[in-house]
């Protein structure tokens, strides 16, 4: 099949306008004769049912979790970008749209960007306007800040709960809708597989968790709204229960995966302490406004720390090494994300890292504290304060700004960010590549869209901060509520969709087979076990470098892993009734199969560019080397049977607005 | 370290549950409670015993889904966390650890650890929103400037994450600090004034059909909260209450 964006004609800024004028409406009267689907409650989720059922469908919502405000956007901390140019900084719609193609590293679509970029604005004014309460100045006007890979203040932020505000935001929208009747709410069900009928995305299979029941769901549309699959490398700062299923289950029926080994690796996180962790925390990216990042210029000095003689306090101005600010003067400690964590990577590979382990780099504050505690001092009139005086004063800004991730960062190290430095790793965080998407976010199975982070569309090779939670409620508010006008319109004389099908008879009994597999498999060894040494072989191979003997590599682990996996995995009790063991093994085989899937990718694409690093292909001074002429596509996966005989569709990017550069932030 | 777990195990809402006790060595300081319990729970896997059941997602403390009493205290010892953020560093060798379900009459217990907390959702639908529709098409986000006190009280009130310790911890298992900070949340700022009497009224009517039990400014609540919010969103959401009582048109 070949791959149609459906990008529509005409001038950047014209596209979506026009687009949306275009699209064929469906009257109020015909709304309610179809029903939609929403798996997942995040931003996109959330935020799509709700703005379904308040235009006239009738919607059932699906999450996993007790309760669709848990889903894991709540936990995003820094912030929501939108070009409003309330700083008079010179932002504008096109800045933004820019600034995301760049950081992307130009492997984003044109037309998809630009309409992020329009709709930005609006999800300020719609999140005000339904009482999320984000950080305002003593004008009671909306604050802002900065994120890396740009030079404007556009981030707006809720202290550092920023997708917790948003998401309750969505969630009171949504819980409007079910109070009126118009979402059926589905809490603690898990989508087991996508139903096809004609070739058309016609309902799922979900499972009851608190029961074991399998449910046939039937409608005109279903909208995968289901996050990214950051878990697959086991430890990263996704939620536990995160997973790549619902996305997965929809490749294994015709949906292709677009550009799985696009993953973010984020700088700033708390470094691993021990074999029993289980998962690793983020540090927000807007604490590198303030905190500068360093690793001792003296290899000796940084086995002295490793050794526990040496406190980084005792490490003179003059012997550190503030690599982001001596390799990207521009830029600074406000690189981008993959810069960034490339570079603690070097560092700390050169024997530079701090921490026991080794892989741990600082970011310091007190810069920061001083300067703000002499502002301070400054506005209170305090004549001749003291050092100390006024690094009480600039403790107290540092904490108003970043309290609550001091206060989390000492919670799980138990170690004092005011008196010393923090010490950073980069870990997995998000997922750029997902489910191949056209410009109405549908995937390549008709009827069936992908939203938020499940879809590859907005960020190319490398997501901007900050941009994540603009994009889920672009994409849930104000997008897709009007681009399935245009699959649904076909649909108003199709009537109730039957769950009495062989389509669903045979979905049905596809997933009854594996859970008894599971359960009938008398194994020796954990879910949890395969899952961890998934992790381990994709943070080596397929994690921040790869080269093409390792990548070759973990195709193979990961292959004899599978087979172990069905062999001798082990899940205790009955298919009857609440069983967490038996709905993580069937998550976890799903992952197995796509860290194959990645490596694949990873392998095909013999260039360097944004989150995804081939050691084979980088500049003398260790950066990124693209190859435009090569591989200016995205790449879509077409399932045919295993990941290892996946077929590569190219769906290739055209750049018609911005002259494709080498990325630089020096 | 080496510890005694008691730890409340329950087959399903109707089974009789009971206090089992399982010695767990090996403990690291580093690791949090909840990967405590994935430990022993890989031990009890390769034993032939069912793993203990108990919610958890994020684990950096912000989901609202991680529980557990425990040693009679609603997320253990330690403030203003949840279990997932407290680790092991708080306990010491030869411990024994109480762990039990969050109890409630309006929480019932699924299995094990796990309760069905859906209270909360139903009276968040009870008014917890502002009745406006997701066009984008609304005013500027700047058109009306928030006082930043007032900003500051929303957004503290509104960092509630819906964990159920309130309720668990107070004698009487009442949900009004819950729902005090939502009510409150919207209270403070002016897009939540024109709902204002109909939301406060709703919402506690819900509370009241759930079962949860009044509040006896006892202040166990706000103790225990993983998240510091204050009894003045309860103060608060009784002025609004009897406002609104002498003053609704219905």
């Amino acid at each position: 099949m070949a791959l149609d964006s459906k990008i529509p004609a005409g001038p950047l800024g014209e596209k979506w306008t026009k687009h949306k004028g275009e699209i064929p409406l469906v009257s109020p009267a015909n709304k309610r004769l179809i029903d939609v689907i929403v798996v997942g409650t995040g931003l996109a989720g959330s935020s799509a049912a709700a703005s379904l059922a308040e235009m006239g469908y009738n919607v059932k919502a699906f999450c996993f979790q007790d309760s669709p405000r848990r889903a894991h956007s709540i936990a995003a901390q820094g912030g929501i970008n939108a070009a409003k140019n309330y700083q008079n900084d010179g932002d504008s719609v096109y800045r933004l749209f820019y600034d995301t193609i760049k950081g992307g590293d130009y492997r984003s679509r044109e037309a998809n960007v630009h309409r992020l970029a329009e709709v930005s604005r609006n999800i300020i004014d719609q999140c005000v306007a339904q009482g999320v309460p984000f950080a305002r100045d003593y004008g009671g006007l909306l604050d802002n800040r900065s994120f890396g890979g740009v030079q404007v203040s556009r981030t707006f932020y809720a202290k550092g709960q920023t997708g917790q505000q948003l998401l309750l935001g969505a969630y009171s929208a949504l819980n409007r809708q079910i109070a009126k009747g118009r979402v059926k709410m589905y809490a603690r069900h898990e989508m087991q597989e996508l139903v096809v009928v004609d070739g058309k995305a016609r309902g799922i299979i979900a499972k009851n968790l608190v029961t074991g029941e399998f449910e046939r769901h039937s409608a005109h549309a279903v909208l995968l709204c289901t996050g990214g699959y950051g878990n697959v490398f086991f430890l990263s700062t996704n939620a536990m229960g995160s997973n790549v299923t619902a996305a997965w289950k929809a490749h294994r029926k015709g949906a292709y995966f677009a550009n799985p080994c696009f993953t973010q690796i984020h700088p700033t996180c708390i470094p691993v302490s021990g074999e029993n962790q289980s998962k690793l925390t983020l540090m927000s990216e807007s604490l590198r406004n303030d905190g500068r990042i360093w690793v001792p210029a003296k290899k000796e000095d940084a086995e002295a720390i490793r050794a526990g003689k040496l406190h980084p306090n005792d490490i003179a101005e003059e012997n550190r090494d503030y690599y982001l600010e001596r390799r990207y003067p521009a830029f600074g400690n406000l690189v981008p994300r993959d810069v960034a964590s490339r570079a603690a990577k070097e560092r700390c590979d050169a024997g530079y890292g701090v921490n026991k382990t080794g892989e741990a780099v600082y970011l310091d504050f007190a810069a920061a504290i001083m300067r703000y505690g002499a502002e301070e001092a400054h506005v209170k009139g305090v004549k001749n304060a003291s050092d100390a005086d006024i690094k009480a004063l600039g403790e107290q800004v540092v904490e108003a700004k970043y309290g609550n991730l001091f206060q989390m960062y000492e919670k799980i190290t138990a170690s004092n960010p005011y008196k010393e430095p923090m010490m950073i790793y980069p870990a997995v965080h998000y997922t750029m590549g997902g489910l191949w998407v056209d410009y109405n976010l549908m995937t390549t199975v008709p009827g069936c869209f992908a939203l938020g982070e499940a879809n590859f569309s907005d960020h190319g090779a490398n997501r901007l901060g900050a941009s994540a939670l603009m994009q889920g409620l672009a994409d849930g508010y104000f997008v897709a509520p009007y681009t399935v006008g245009e699959f649904l319109s076909k649909d108003i004389r199709t009537g109730k969709i039957s769950t009495d099908s062989p389509e669903f008879e045979e979905a049905e009994k596809a997933v009854r087979e594996r859970t008894e597999k599971f359960i009938n498999n008398n194994g020796t060894k954990s879910v949890d076990h395969f899952h961890k040494r998934l992790g381990k072989i994709m943070w080596n191979e397929v994690g921040m470098a790869r080269n093409e003997k390792g990548l070759k590599q973990a195709i193979a682990d990961i292959q004899a892993l599978r087979e172990e996996f069905y062999a001798n995995v082990r899940v205790l009790g009955s298919a009857n009734g609440m069983n967490p063991e038996l709905d993580k093994a069937g998550r976890v085989a799903d992952l197995i199969e796509l860290g194959e899937l990645m490596a694949k990718d990873a392998l095909e694409r013999k260039e360097s560019c944004g989150g995804h690093f081939r050691e084979e292909y980088q500049s003398e001074e260790g950066e990124a080397l693209r190859d435009d002429e090569n591989f200016t596509f995205v790449s879509a996966w077409e399932f045919t049977g295993v990941p290892a005989e996946a077929k590569l569709h190219k769906e290739d990017l055209v750049f018609e607005n911005v002259e494709l550069k080498t990325r630089s932030y020096k | 370290m080496d510890l005694t777990l008691k730890i409340w195990r329950q087959a399903s809402p109707e089974a009789k549950g009971e206090m089992k006790t399982y010695p767990i060595s090996g403990v690291e300081e580093d690791m949090s409670f909840l990967e405590m319990l994935d430990y022993l729970n890989e031990q009890l896997i390769d034993q032939g015993i069912e793993p203990v059941v108990f919610d958890h997602d994020c684990r950096e403390g912000i989901c609202g889904m991680c529980s557990l009493f425990i040693n009679g205290q609603a997320h253990g010892p330690g403030r203003k966390i949840t279990t997932c953020q407290l680790h092991m560093r708080e306990f010491k060798s030869g411990d024994t650890i109480y762990i039990e379900p969050f109890r409630a009459k309006a929480f019932p217990i699924i299995k094990d650890l796990m309760v069905d907390r859906s209270a909360f959702d139903r009276i968040q639908r009870a008014g917890g929103f502002i009745s406006v529709n997701t066009s984008g098409n609304t005013i500027d986000a700047n058109a009306i400037p928030v006082p930043k006190e007032s900003a500051d009280k929303a957004f503290d009130a509104a960092t509630c994450i819906g964990c159920g310790a309130c309720v668990a911890t107070c004698k009487n298992s009442s949900a009004m600090l819950f729902a005090s900070a939502k009510i409150s949340q919207f209270s403070l700022l002016p897009q939540g004034q024109p709902e204002a009497k109909e939301r406060v009224l709703n919402m506690v009517h819900q509370m009241d059909l759930e079962g949860f039990g009044n509040c006896t400014n006892t202040g166990a609540c706000e103790v225990e909260c993983p998240k510091g919010i204050s009894l003045e969103n309860i103060a608060r959401m009784n002025r609004d209450y009897l406002f609104a009582s002498l003053s609704s048109n219905k």
